[in-house]
């Protein structure tokens, strides 16, 4: 197991490249513009925000039973139906299906639940082909990294490196930048691999328990290309995606693409319900920590959410750190949630990643308390002694000094005196805040011996 | 204890406490608008091709000129006369991956997002809209819906095996976010709304 590196260590390395750190935010900044001026074309929008978080509330609190429902609509449909506790168990049901009908190759659409479980370099190990078929995941699997966005996978390069990457491994023309051309020759490479694959696995964007059925939403058509063409399709849901009914569906699929990225819809909004003749649907509904954290009352709404992004794009750490910074499948505020109920001890820098300054709340289309999310998590992770002995000192020394008037006003004195008079004793390396930014300068006086010289005048 | 029965337990447990489900009331802000034109209007902006006819003669000529011309076109749609393949359930990937245009009826549009519904009843092969090179779809303006609530209460989406909305051309914009039409579905959408 590779060492985690702390997000603000690896966000360090991350604006070590200032022009590239700029780019990186503006480009970010610019799909949340295009979301606002989608949003700000429906009048009802507030409605749908109050009517997609008040049936995920009410689905939350039926889960079980909307799960079962699922379950024996979908095998009435024909669809096969696993179910997986955790990540191991998941990637074992689908090399079983796929050692049953010795399959070779499988294609792959967006799936964060399959690279939450590392599902590619299981099945790779096992010696079978896997290949992503979303242009931004495809263009990351060669490159060998993870996805750093969960809609917009290679957002972090350019597209000079995205040229150097077709090059190495599609021999596209070394240096031809054109996004036209390079898009135009990875359809054609992976036409091959959508009509030559055996297995097609997808996501769930919902699953409809009344119904038995399911439905994936792309731009690029790969979810399908692969699901219609190959013999056996599974679909690998986490249980939190259940909704109750068909018409459930008019208000996420308004909310959704509008959030993610400003359009009023994906291009492809498929509803799977039954195998084609001759073919075989599976779905493997997963766990992997996800009933835990719906027992965790300050948590559970996390659970909600339905992966449109919003919230990374808004935040001002995210777009300034990255997703790789993050370490994990889904980065971001709302990664920054789900991710510590995974495993607190290689998450707890996350719940840090932020400023709380609420945007990630404003944005979200059903309405997720993310902040106070982030807020409670660092309460619950220094309680449990995940935080770094210097950040719970630190913390420590500033409760004593806030909470004793006496201190509080002799230290201002001092810190003020110090600014003045020896300001290199703070502006130093020693002083983590002095990194990129210098102390302010201190005022001859404070608030406090204002405020009284204006009573006694 | 099986995962099923574990996973369903600790739900069970787990969960919170019951919470009432709320009815879908959504407004219609489109009243008394003309849905063609903002349909129209909407698969404009998402990269659609919009054309309006009043029978199918000219479109015919055009099925027979492409035909013509050796292009390799599968028509679902009987009225409009000739189609180079007869295709279904069982016809093949490599064979399908011939086809340069398709020819398909549209049950439903809808106007706030541009997407057109269309399922098994209208798909001979569902790989059909996704590999031809062109997708042309026939969509009669009297069945365009102001939005998602009334499409879901006209259509139902789970009478067949599968049903999509599509709404314009497939497209990506995953290198630097640039907008590229044509990614691994059709490189184009004409929708020809008819008038009657």
């Amino acid at each position: 197991m590779q060492k985690v590196i702390e997000h603000a260590i690896a966000a360090e390395a991350f604006i070590a490249d200032e022009a590239r750190t700029d780019w990186h935010d503006e480009t970010l900044w610019f799909v949340r513009q295009k979301r606002d001026k989608m949003v700000h074309g429906i009048p009802e929008w507030e409605q749908l925000r109050q009517l997609g978080s008040g049936i995920k509330d009410h689905t939350l609190s039926n889960l079980d039973t909307y799960l079962k429902e699922f379950e024996k609509n979908a095998q009435a449909n024909g669809i096969t139906v696993h179910w997986a506790a955790d990540a191991e168990e998941h990637n074992t049901i689908i090399l079983e299906i796929a050692k049953k009908n010795n399959v070779k190759q499988i294609v792959k659409s967006k799936s964060m639940l399959t690279e939450e479980c590392h599902l590619n370099p299981f099945l790779i190990s096992k010696g079978i082909e896997v290949v992503d078929t979303d242009l931004g995941e495809r263009i990351v699997q060669l490159r060998n990294e993870a996805p750093s966005h969960i809609v917009l996978p290679a957002i972090h390069l350019k597209k000079q490196d995205v040229s150097d990457t077709f090059h190495k491994h599609l021999h596209t023309e070394k240096g031809n930048n054109d996004p036209q051309y390079l898009t135009e020759s990875a359809r054609l490479h992976l036409r091959h691999k959508f009509i030559e694959a055996d297995l097609a696995i997808t996501g769930v964007n919902f699953a409809v328990a009344e119904t038995g059925g399911f439905v994936v939403c792309t731009n690029e058509g790969n979810a399908d290309m692969g699901a219609h063409a190959a013999k056996i399709h599974i679909a690998c849901m986490g249980i939190e995606k259940i909704i109750p009914k068909a018409e459930h569906l008019g208000v996420f699929l308004r909310l959704l693409t509008r959030s993610a990225t400003g359009q009023p819809i994906t291009t492809y909004s498929s509803h799977f319900h039954k195998p084609r003749k001759g073919q075989q649907m599976h779905v493997v509904i997963v766990d992997n920590g996800r009933s835990k954290q719906l027992g965790r009352s300050d948590f559970k709404n996390s659970l909600k959410c339905i992966r449109c992004a919003a919230c990374f794009n808004t935040c001002p750490v995210y777009r300034r750190s990255g997703g790789h910074s993050y370490h994990n499948a889904t980065a971001g505020p709302i990664g920054s949630i789900l991710n510590p109920n995974i495993n607190m001890r290689e998450n707890a820098d996350l719940p840090f990643a932020s400023t709380l300054c609420g945007s990630c709340t404003n944005v979200c289309p059903v309405k997720i308390n993310i902040h106070e999310q982030l807020w409670k998590w660092r309460q619950v992770l220094t309680e449990e002694g995940y935080t770094s002995s210097g950040k719970k000192a630190g913390m420590k020394g500033i409760a004593f000094v806030l909470s004793n008037p006496i201190v509080y006003r002799l230290s201002g004195k001092i810190g003020r005196w110090v600014l003045r008079h020896f300001p290199k004793l703070v502006n130093n390396r020693l002083n983590p805040w002095y990194k990129q930014r210098d102390m302010p300068e201190a005022p001859k006086e404070s608030f406090r011996e204002w405020y009284l010289k204006q009573k006694q005048s | 204890m099986s995962s099923r029965d574990t996973i369903l337990k600790a739900v069970s447990q787990n969960k919170p406490e019951q919470v009432a489900i709320p009815a879908i009331n959504v407004n219609n802000t489109y009243e008394g608008k003309n849905l063609a034109t903002i349909f129209a209007g909407t698969l404009q902006f998402i990269g659609g091709i919009i054309k309006t006819i009043n029978n199918f003669d000219d479109l015919k000529k055009e099925i027979e000129q492409k035909h013509l011309n050796h292009q390799f076109i599968v028509n679902t749609i009987p009225e409009l006369g000739i189609t180079d393949s007869e295709i279904d359930t069982e016809s093949s990937a490599v064979e399908l991956e011939k086809i340069e245009v398709s020819y398909i009826y549209g049950q439903l549009g809808v106007a706030e997002n541009g997407s057109i519904w269309i399922d098994d009843t209208n798909l001979p092969n569902r790989l059909l809209p996704f590999i031809c090179q062109h997708l042309v779809i026939i969509l009669n303006t009297k069945n365009i819906v102001p939005n998602m609530h009334v499409a879901y209460s006209t259509i139902n989406t789970f009478n067949t095996g599968y049903g999509l909305f599509i709404a314009g051309p497939s497209k990506t914009a995953d290198i630097e976010q640039s907008l590229v039409i044509g990614a691994h579905g059709a490189r184009s959408l004409t929708v020809y709304l008819l008038e009657n």
